[in-house]
This record gives structure tokens, sequence and C-alpha cells, in this order.
């Protein structure tokens, strides 16, 4: 790929710069969702984009005790993952970064972000970061193995470790979601558990432990830690659609080139909204379970229905698509 | 993890008014835990003995925000008494219809405010919106959504109009059916059952052995309401029921809490319904004569009791406010050991606490083991001081 094609991509479009503003304006249409149905009026459009800069202009304040530089740079490393893990997955067509066995390294750095809450947590010297994550890395214990055995499943299936090696396989057959429902579920599930939105928010419970790893931010470390997981929502939604719902990919050829692109993007965004759609309705019809009740239903039921789902993709590999 | 204590409130996103728990938690469960109350005395029982019937009425309604009625039906009904008033039938039935519609937005707001706790942001939102209609309601009767100010001693203050009776009325469909729904929320929303059920148990024994009143109590099954045990105003003529439940936890207490909705809202058609005509109040003589009376009031959060004590002055010599929140404190310890510190917010909503209308008497250090408790009559001569102080200036 041409250098500078490819300097744009990383740093313009589809890159962070997209990223970036595509995810405040998912937690804008996240908030708003849920305003609606929860029938307030929910805030502006700009308001994301507003508290983000605000909120990098604040005073840092130091917990007393704190080692600084772990603390400043663990929301750095968190949105670095996750902007890493971006560039690999499908916005307009086939990521030119993509290669053989991508789909591990983003799962990988899609974790990373939960991992460094719970440093945040421990290094924080404050008990209800501790408590706070303690239960997210818990939590984390609980939903990813699921959340990667429903992601492998369309691997399994189109025989490729490449995100977008697997949504190509799902253009010339069929979308996952209709191969593998049980796996959709499982995945949005384990999206939701994965960014801590209810009934998963049990690392941030407001009413019970103020807010978890995330008390002691300020500032710069609080806006950036914020746009490390609104991203990671963008890149989740985008996983879950390039795995299950054929990405950006149309079934046929358009030409010229440039217009199966802005097609395909316009698929990435549909596809993105339904998956959030579905993300901010869960969020508002539950409320917040306990941890223990979590382990209880993730451990019983979430990982064997993944379980069951990777079963029947081996056994449908076995009889029908490699046959 | 090891033994880790935990300090919540008195500033604590879960508590919008000052107490502290001390929770010791072995990793997520609770193995004991220490309460220390009283962070907001206010000196309301001092301040209402310097002042006469008519301007004791609108500080003690300030006693609380939400159960404001309670507090001066409580007081004016123990002054009637010692004065040994008749009350027109007109006025009682207002204050009824007050009173419970009072206890409907109390019970709604709790049933939010539980939903809140749990994370269940969508029923806070829904059941604050509903309230409003009550809150209509009351604004148009009395002219204010809070504190209404309709009691008088010896009557109301304002009459209803058949206007205002014919709006309140129009009301209460809309109201029973959102109710409805929230009962069906209630049984069968999945993470509510989860969080509610089994939560925060407590048996009858135990309910009667720490005194719980209100709907704290009923949901043990037993079946205590002053308005009951002790009628006053127009229960003892209008039909109407105890609603008790015997599953012990916070889901039986949701449900007594949705049942009184809809017992209220049939109280309240009801008195709209058969207003009797005739005067709101009665001339009243500006002194009491000497003597004590014990006033049982059933606030929405249980039972309220007044104990008033005048000596032949238009001053109370002593008033001694109980709030029901005081009456359940015990039993949240109680409930509380062996549960899940997730599950602390969720418990001690469900008693629907009040703290400010509890704090009565001032601080007990006890991390420093400096027990700074004073007497009563130290307590008096302080705030009689500063009354005096601020007499003169």
């Amino acid at each position: 790929m041409d250098p500078l094609l490819l300097f744009i991509y990383i740093f313009l479009f589809p890159g962070f710069l997209f990223l970036f503003a595509y995810a405040l304006t998912f937690e804008y249409l996240d908030r708003r969702i849920a305003a609606r149905m929860q029938h307030r009026v929910g805030p502006p459009f700009f308001q994301p984009f507003a508290d983000l800069i605000k909120v990098l202009g604040k005073e840092v304040i130091d917990p007393d005790g704190v080692d600084r530089r772990i603390f400043d740079a663990a929301p750095l490393i968190a949105l670095a993952a996750v902007m890493t893990a971006y560039l690999y997955i499908p916005i307009v067509g086939i990521s030119p970064l993509a290669f053989e066995g991508d789909l591990v390294l983003v799962l990988y750095l899609l974790a990373l972000p939960t991992i460094l809450l719970f440093v945040l947590g421990w290094l924080s010297r404050n008990i209800f970061s501790a408590v706070g994550g303690v239960r997210a890395v818990t939590q984390l214990f609980i939903y990813e193995v699921p959340f990667f055995l429903a992601l492998l499943a369309p691997a399994l299936m189109a025989g490729t470790w490449s995100i977008s090696g697997i949504m190509v396989w799902q253009q010339q057959h069929l979308w996952c979601l209709f191969l593998q429902p049980i796996g959709f579920v499982v995945a949005l599930i384990g999206l939701q558990a994965k960014l801590e939105r209810t009934p998963f928010d049990i690392p941030e419970a407001e009413t019970e432990i103020v807010a978890g790893p995330w008390t002691e931010l300020t500032g710069r470390r609080l806006a950036l830690m914020h746009l490390a997981r609104d991203a990671s929502l963008v890149c989740g939604s985008a996983l879950v659609a390039a795995l299950f719902l054929g990405g950006p990919q149309v079934p046929w050829v358009i030409s010229p080139a440039w217009l199966g692109w802005i097609v395909g993007f316009i698929l990435f965004l549909v596809k993105t909204l339904a998956v959030l759609l579905i993300l901010s309705s869960i969020k508002v019809a539950t409320g917040r379970i306990r941890i223990d009740q979590l382990n209880r239903i993730g451990w019983k039921y979430i990982t064997s229905a993944a379980i069951v789902q990777v079963a029947i993709v081996l056994a449908m590999n076995y009889w029908w698509v490699r046959a | 993890m090891t033994e880790v204590i935990i300090p919540i409130g008195p500033q604590h996103p879960a508590l919008k008014e000052p107490v502290n728990f001390r929770v010791v938690a072995d990793g997520e469960k609770i193995v004991r835990l220490e309460l220390d109350l009283s962070y907001n005395h206010r000196g309301i029982e001092k301040a209402a003995e310097q002042r006469d019937f008519i301007r004791v009425l609108p500080l003690l309604e300030r006693v609380c925000g939400i159960c404001s009625h309670s507090h001066t039906t409580a007081f004016a009904k123990g002054i009637e008494e010692i004065m040994q008033l008749e009350i027109p039938p007109r006025a009682q039935y207002i204050r009824t219809i007050i009173a419970e519609l009072e206890r409907i937005h109390s019970h709604l707001l709790w049933l939010g405010v539980a939903g809140h706790e749990i994370g269940f942001n969508t029923l806070f939102m829904w059941t604050w919106r509903d309230r409003e209609a009550v809150q209509d309601t009351l604004e148009e009767m009395s002219g204010n959504r809070v504190h209404y100010g309709m009691n008088e001693v010896g009557g109301v203050r304002c009459d209803l109009t058949p206007a205002q009776v014919r709006a309140a009325l129009a009301r209460l469909p809309l109201l029973e059916e959102r109710v409805q729904k929230y009962v069906g929320m209630v049984n069968e929303e999945e993470t509510m059952l989860l969080r509610f059920r089994g939560v925060g148990k407590m048996t009858k024994q135990e309910a009667l052995a720490y005194g719980a009143v209100g709907p704290t109590a009923r949901a043990s099954g037993v079946a205590c309401d002053a308005r009951h045990e002790d009628p006053y105003l127009v229960y003892a003529e209008i039909p109407w029921e105890v609603v008790t439940d015997t599953h012990g936890d916070v889901y039986g207490r949701t449900c007594v809490r949705i049942g009184e909705i809809q017992e209220s809202t049939k109280i309240v058609r009801y008195c709209l319904e058969h207003l009797p005509e005739g005067n709101i109040r009665v001339a009243t003589p500006k002194t009491a004569p000497t003597g004590e009376c014990l006033s049982r009031y059933e606030a929405p959060r249980g039972e309220l009791v007044h104990f008033i004590r005048t000596n032949g002055t238009d001053k109370v010599e002593r008033i001694d406010i109980r709030t029901p929140t005081l009456a359940n404190w015990t039993s949240v310890a109680m409930c509380l050991t062996g549960q899940n510190i997730a599950d602390i917010p969720v418990i001690v909503a469900a008693i629907d606490p009040c703290l400010s209308c509890t704090s009565r008497i001032t601080v007990i250090d006890d991390r420093e083991k400096k027990k700074n408790a004073i007497t009563f009559d130290e307590l008096r001569e302080r705030s009689r001081a500063r009354w005096h102080a601020e007499e003169r200036s």
C-alpha cells in the first residue's frame, strides 16, 4: 500500500480521527437512546465532545502515595491498545493491515483496558477503587471465556484467523448471525460485560462503591480512560458486526471501487448502530446483578451456551462446510 | 481479600443524607457493621418549644420533606386531643386525602430509589415521572408541592372546590394503570427479582424483637398499622385494608409498598367521592390546658409518634418526635450481617430511611474512644443559650 494512503488510513480516515469522532458520537447516541427510553430528553449532540475537552483541561490530582508514572501511563496504554485493535477491524472493505491471526491480537488488545482498570484500582490506595478493581478482574474471568469462544466460532467455521478473512467467507456463504445464533447472543452479552454496562456495571456500581476503579481518576487520566471506553464500544460493535453480520462487505460487486467503499462504509455504520441499539436496550431494560450471581449465570449458562455453539460449529464443519 | 473496612457515608452516592456505616467485609461478604447516626442535629424539638401553636406547625412540617403532612397531622391531632376539640368531618376527610396522596408519592419515590440502588435507572425515571401526577394534585389542592401547609390546629387551611375534586379524580385512573405496570415489573423483571428476593431477610419474630414499624414490619407479616390499631381521622369509617406480606425480604417490602399505593388510591377515591359538606375548621382557644398526649400516626415510612406535653400556655412544654426511621435502624443493622457488600444500598433503602428527621443527640466519637455524650439538660442549656443570643441580636 502507498505510504501516504497508509498514513491517511491509520491517522485520518477510517483511522484514529474518525475513531474518536465516531466513539463520541456513539456515546451521544447511547445516552440519547437510553434517555428517550426512560422518558427523558437526553444530552445535546456536542455533550460528549464538550465533556472530553472540559475534563482534559481539568486539574490532575494525585492521591497520596500513588505511583504517578503508572497512574499517568495506564489510561494512555488502554487507549493505545483499543486504537491498535481498531486498525485490524474492517471499516471500509478489508483492512490493509490484516494478517492471519489478527482476531487473536484484537481480542487480547481489547482485554487490556480491563486489566489496566484493575491496576488503576489497586494503585489508587482507595478502598472503593480496590474493591472495584477486584470486581473488574473477577468479572473478566467470567465473561472473557464465553466471549472468546463465541468470537472464535466464526473463525473455526471460516477456517481462518483473520477478521477480514472471516468477513470474506461470510460474503461467499452466509452471515454467521444465521449460522451461529447462539454465538451471536453470547457475543453480545460478553460485549456488554466487557464494556461494564448494566446489568454488568458491577465494577463501578455507583451506589455501592462510588465509581470503582474510576474513583481517583481526574483530569486527562479520566478523559483518556473515558475515551478508551467509548472507543472500545465502537471496536466491540464493529468486531461483532464484522464477525456475525458480514461487516462492510456487499455480496455483489459494485463498480467503480470508490462507490463500493462508500456502500461498505454505510453498511458499517448501519450494522454498528444496530449493535449499539441492542446494547443500549439491554442497558435500559435491566438492573445491576451481583458479582456472585454473575459468576453463577456466567459459568452455568453463558459459557455452556458458548461451548454448545463451538460443538455445533465443529459438527457443521465436519458434515457441511468442509464436505 | 482479607478483612477490610469499607466506610460508607457520611457522604456517599447511595445515601442522600448523612449517616456512617463502617462495614467490616471479608471479600464481598459483610462480617459486621458499625452504625454512626446523627450527623445532622437540627434542634427542631427545642425550637418548637419556643413557638406558639400557630407558628409551630410550619416548623414541624419541615422536619421532613416527604412526610411533611404526617408531622403536622400528628401534632395537630395531639393538641386537639388535649384541647378536647371536635374537628369537622370535612376537615378530617381533607386531611385523609392529603395524607394518602402523600403516602402514594412517598412510595413511588421509594420504588424509584430502590430501582436506582440496584442500577435500574429506568424504573427510577418512570416512577418519578408518574409521581408528578400526585404532586400536581397536591399542588392544585394546597398550592404547594412539598410543604402543603394544609393543617391548622382545629381543621385545615383551605377547602377543596368541586373542580379540584374532579381534577384529582381524573388523575387516578392513569396512576392506577401505571402502578399495575410496576406490579408486573416487580414480579417479572429478572434482574429485580435477582436483587430483591431473599435479600435482607427478617422473620416475624425478628421484626417484633427489633421493633420494626411500617412497611418494613408488615413485609415480615406483622400487621401493625396505626391507622388500624388506633384509628384516627376517618380511617375507622372508610373501607380499607392493612397490606401485609410474608416474604420478609426487600421483595416483600416492595410488594407491601406497591400494595399500599393501590390501597391509598382507593382511599383517596372514596374520600373524594364521599366528601361531606360543612366547615373546614373550628375556632380554637389560644392556649391549651395542662396535659400530656401521645399522638400516633401512620406515616408512609411507618408509625410516627409525637409526645406532647402542655402547661396551660400557648406553647408546648415538651415535644418529642419519634420518627419511623429511628425504629427501623436496628433491624437494618441486623439484616445486613452476612449479606453481600453489593446489597448494602438496597437493604438500607428498603426501610426508606429519612436520616435528618431522625437525628436527635450530639456525636459520640467512638474512634478516639471519647464519649462526648452530653446530658439532656446540657443540651437544653446549650440550645437555650443560642436561642437567647439570637433573640438579643
